[in-house]
Parts: C-alpha cells; structure tokens; sequence
C-alpha cells in the first residue's frame, strides 16, 4: 500500500493542460503579429544590447509576413485564453483551492527561502502546504499576468471603444510594450517552469495528469503515544514542487 | 488543519490500484493530446478561401465584428490631441491605386441611386464647414501617430447633400479613380463625429502620396480602411469589397 496525497482537482488539471497549447498559439500568433513593426529592444542611446527579434529568429520560425494569418489567429485563440482564465479564476476562487495558491504573510520571506535551498544553498525548505511559497507567489503571478494581457490586448484591439481602459494602460503604444513584455514574462515563466518540474520528478509531474501523488516519507504515525512534546517545528520532506 | 493532508495523505493505494490509476489518467491524457493536436492541424491545414483565411477563422473574425458592433458608439471619440503635439512627417505606408498622375478632371461620384450620381468638385466640398481631428492614427502593422487632419465632417456631409435615405443603409464602399483600391466601411463609424471626407493635412492640401485630393479619415478604424484619393462613393446594405479583407484581414478592422 502506498500512502497517497489528492493533490490537483481534475478541473485544475483540465484547464492547465488546455491553457498550454492555447498560450503557446496566443504567443506564436502574437508573433506574427509582432513581426510587421518590431521596434522593441532593450539597450541604451544607440546601444542595442537585444533585439526583439533578430532575423534568423524570424527566418529560422518562418514568422515574416504573416500578419493577416496571424491576426486571425489571435482573435481567435484569445476567447479560449480568456474563456479558460475566467473559469480557472472562478473555480479556484468558489472551490477553496486559492486557499493553497495565494501568497500569505509567510511567503515572501520564505519564497527566498525556498530560492536560496533550490540554487542549493540552503539545506532546509521552509515546510510547505501544497505549493511552497514560491510557487504561490509565481502561480499567483501568472494569474495577475493573465488579467494583464487580456487588459492590455482589449485596450489594444478595441483603444477607441474601451479608451479609459486604453488610458488605465498608459495609452495605446504603452499599453503594447505591456503586452509585448507579458508574453515575454510568460516564457520566462514557461523556462523555469519546464526546469523545475524536471528537477521535482515524477511523481510530482505525475500528479498534473492522475491528479495524485505518493507521499515518499509519511511522518511518523500520529497513534503511536508520544512521550516527549513533539518539536514545534516539522522538518519539510519536500514533496514536491 | 488542513496542511496535514499534504504531509500525511488522504488516502491508500495498492500498488496495482496506483499503477491502474496512473495507466488510465495517461491514456486519457494522450488521447485528449491527440485531439487538441488533430483540432489544431484542421484549423492550419484548412485551405484558404478566396479572402485569404480560413473560413473557421473568417467565421470567427465576423463573430467577433458582430459582438464589439454591439458594444460600439459613436459617442466614443478617438482621444483628441492638441495640433502642437501632431508630427510633421506625416509618415506614408501605402499607394495601392495611386499610380499614375490624378486627372486633373477629377470629381468626387457619388452614387446615391442606380443611374444617379452626384458629380461634386473639391471647392463644392470646401465651402462646406470645416472639421479638424487631431488623432493618433493607427496602422493594422502595429504602429500609430499622431496627425492633424482637416476637412468635411461625413456627417455634415450627409446632411447638406441631402442622401439622408442613402445613410440609412449599413456601409458606405468607397473606390479609387483607378478602381484598385476599395474599402467599406460601416456607416455607424461612417458617422461617427471625427470621420471626414479630408483634403488637408498640418493645415495644408493633401499632398500626392496622402491621397490629393480626397481621402477617407476615419480614426474607429485601422489605417486599411482610410482611403486615399476617393474616386466613387457608394452606399449599400451588403458588405461592399475591401481590398485588404480580400487579403485576409478584418473587415470590420474597428477599433
């Protein structure tokens, strides 16, 4: 017998794995799109220390001159982003699962914490509930980010109709460096994401699909008597990531 | 509390019921992969139609000009700018039925029936009261700029040539002397208060390459849809043809 952990509702696993093929034609299609003015950089004066996008990016991704395509593209993918993004928020709000999603007072002390022992210079994590602290912080993250892009993307489509939004964005041409640099954050995410779920192992990747996971090293049986006082503080056995 | 669950479990398995579980989840899980993955190919390997996109997408995009018309007034300006803050390099992005030298006998047609055209000059339209928009004009490629544009409001223009009943219908099409540029337009943003008839930019007559001596501005849509050098102007209840929704843009391409 295995002692086992529900650990992602099937809901969750739903919307997570339809979010990633959506997210990756958002972004792609977002690039098409980019492509016919692509102005962004990062440097200084006549410094260019990046360009967004050099031309083997685009000559390697076959990107140019696809901006009807890609057009279409977004406008169509968009409403399974949002679609999908409202029902998550909805769920995870009426379901109680924000409970273990969203950062609380601890967090942002520990989230460093828990940095310092993945970069292996801790030897201890702070313990954790199902997510540690910075996982809450960065799955929390990306919801804000969610919110952002559709914010910033319908001040963009629509920056006549919905011009107080367009306005609440710092105008129509700030409003697409927002964008631009949420897409951006969302790759970052997706890099570290990809590592660290490799780093965590199967079972933790496991569960994303059967929604369980197998407790390796389950604390001591709480029936058994206990003599002593039990330590206050419970070393965390790491469950996961 | 409830951390406990996640150090203790909630419940047992036997190794067979896990491995059970874990083969069934997976099956799903690939089988439902493969789906998405079948529903993409069928989105991307569908063929074209002769507008340039697939017809799911084109289904879409009208779908999408059918909801945000709904949410569309004409109340909403495009934010107004001061003339100081308008650039004066006006920047040019298209000369598609531009060729060639204007007739210097060139009057604006407007078709208001069947056999009925109204011929008007450019000094007829300049007695009319002038309007000037100063907007951030905004390109479907992704760049915009502010410019300051003077001319006919088409509203007033609509009143004082009398096509009231022709401003009933749902588009105006517009046409270049050459016929190889056309857009139309929906009259709801035809109407809207900052859409001219326009002949002068930064205060000066439309030079060659912003569209002498007519052109359409019309700040609720993208840049595809601001005719330059407007020949014939007609009025429909269908759709009329659109140069860059023939190459698969958004008609409606409303901002």
């Amino acid at each position: 017998m295995k002692r086992i952990v529900e650990k992602h509702p099937l809901a969750i696993r739903w919307m997570h794995w339809i979010n990633f093929p959506v997210l990756a034609m958002m972004i792609w299609s977002g690039l098409l799109i980019y492509w016919a003015n692509d102005i962004y950089r990062v440097g200084f004066g006549d410094t260019t220390l990046l360009k967004f996008f050099p031309q083997s990016f685009y000559d390697t991704l076959k990107i140019d001159h696809k901006l009807a395509g890609g057009m279409a593209l977004h406008f169509f993918f968009m409403w399974f982003f949002f679609g999908n993004g409202i029902i998550y928020v909805l769920y995870t709000w009426i379901s109680g699962e924000w409970r273990y999603l969203l950062p609380n007072r601890r967090s942002f002390t520990e989230a460093w914490l828990v940095l310092l022992h993945d970069l292996h210079l801790r030897k201890t994590a702070p313990p954790q509930d199902k997510y540690n602290a910075a996982q809450r912080i960065a799955y929390s993250s990306i919801i804000v980010m969610g919110f952002g892009s559709i914010a910033t993307g319908l001040a963009i489509y629509k920056p006549v109709q919905f011009g107080w939004l367009c306005a609440l964005c710092g105008g129509y041409e700030f409003a697409r460096i927002l964008h631009f640099a949420l897409t951006i954050g969302y790759v970052l995410f997706f890099v570290v994401h990809i590592v660290q779920v490799i780093l965590a192992g199967w079972n933790n990747f496991r569960a994303m699909v059967t929604g369980f996971e197998v407790i390796k090293h389950a604390p001591a049986a709480p029936q058994l008597p206990a003599p002593e006082p039990v330590p206050t503080e419970q070393k965390a056995t790491n469950e996961g990531e | 509390m409830k951390e406990n669950k996640y150090k203790n479990g909630n419940a047992r398995l036997s190794d067979r019921q896990l491995k059970r579980r874990t083969v069934v989840s997976f099956c799903f899980f690939i089988a439902l992969t493969c789906a998405a993955l079948l529903a993409l190919i069928r989105i991307f390997s569908e063929p074209a139609s002769a507008d340039n996109v697939q017809p799911t997408l084109r289904n879409v995009l009208q779908g999408n000009e059918r909801l945000f018309s709904k949410f569309y007034s004409k109340r909403r300006e495009s934010k107004p700018f001061k003339k100081a803050d308008a650039d004066t390099a006006v920047r040019v992005n298209g000369d598609v039925g531009m060729d060639g030298e204007l007739d210097t006998t060139w009057r604006l047609k407007v078709a208001r029936a069947p056999g009925d055209t109204l011929i008007i000059t450019l000094d007829d339209l300049k007695k009319l009261p002038k309007t000037e928009v100063v907007f951030d004009f905004k390109c479907v490629e992704g760049w915009s700029q502010v410019t300051w544009w003077g001319g006919v409001r088409f509203s007033d223009f609509i009143q004082k040539y009398n096509l009231v009943s022709q401003a009933g219908m749902n588009y105006v099409g517009m046409i270049t002397p050459d016929g190889t540029y056309y857009v139309g337009n929906d009259m709801p943003s035809m109407l809207q208060p900052q859409t001219l008839l326009c002949y002068e930019v930064n205060g000066q007559p439309l030079p060659q390459d912003q569209g002498y001596p007519l052109r359409l501005i019309i700040p609720v849509k993208y840049g595809i849809k601001h005719l330059k050098r407007i020949g014939i102007m007609y009025f429909s209840n269908v759709k009329p043809k659109d140069y860059w929704a023939e190459q698969g843009y958004d008609y409606y391409a409303g901002l």
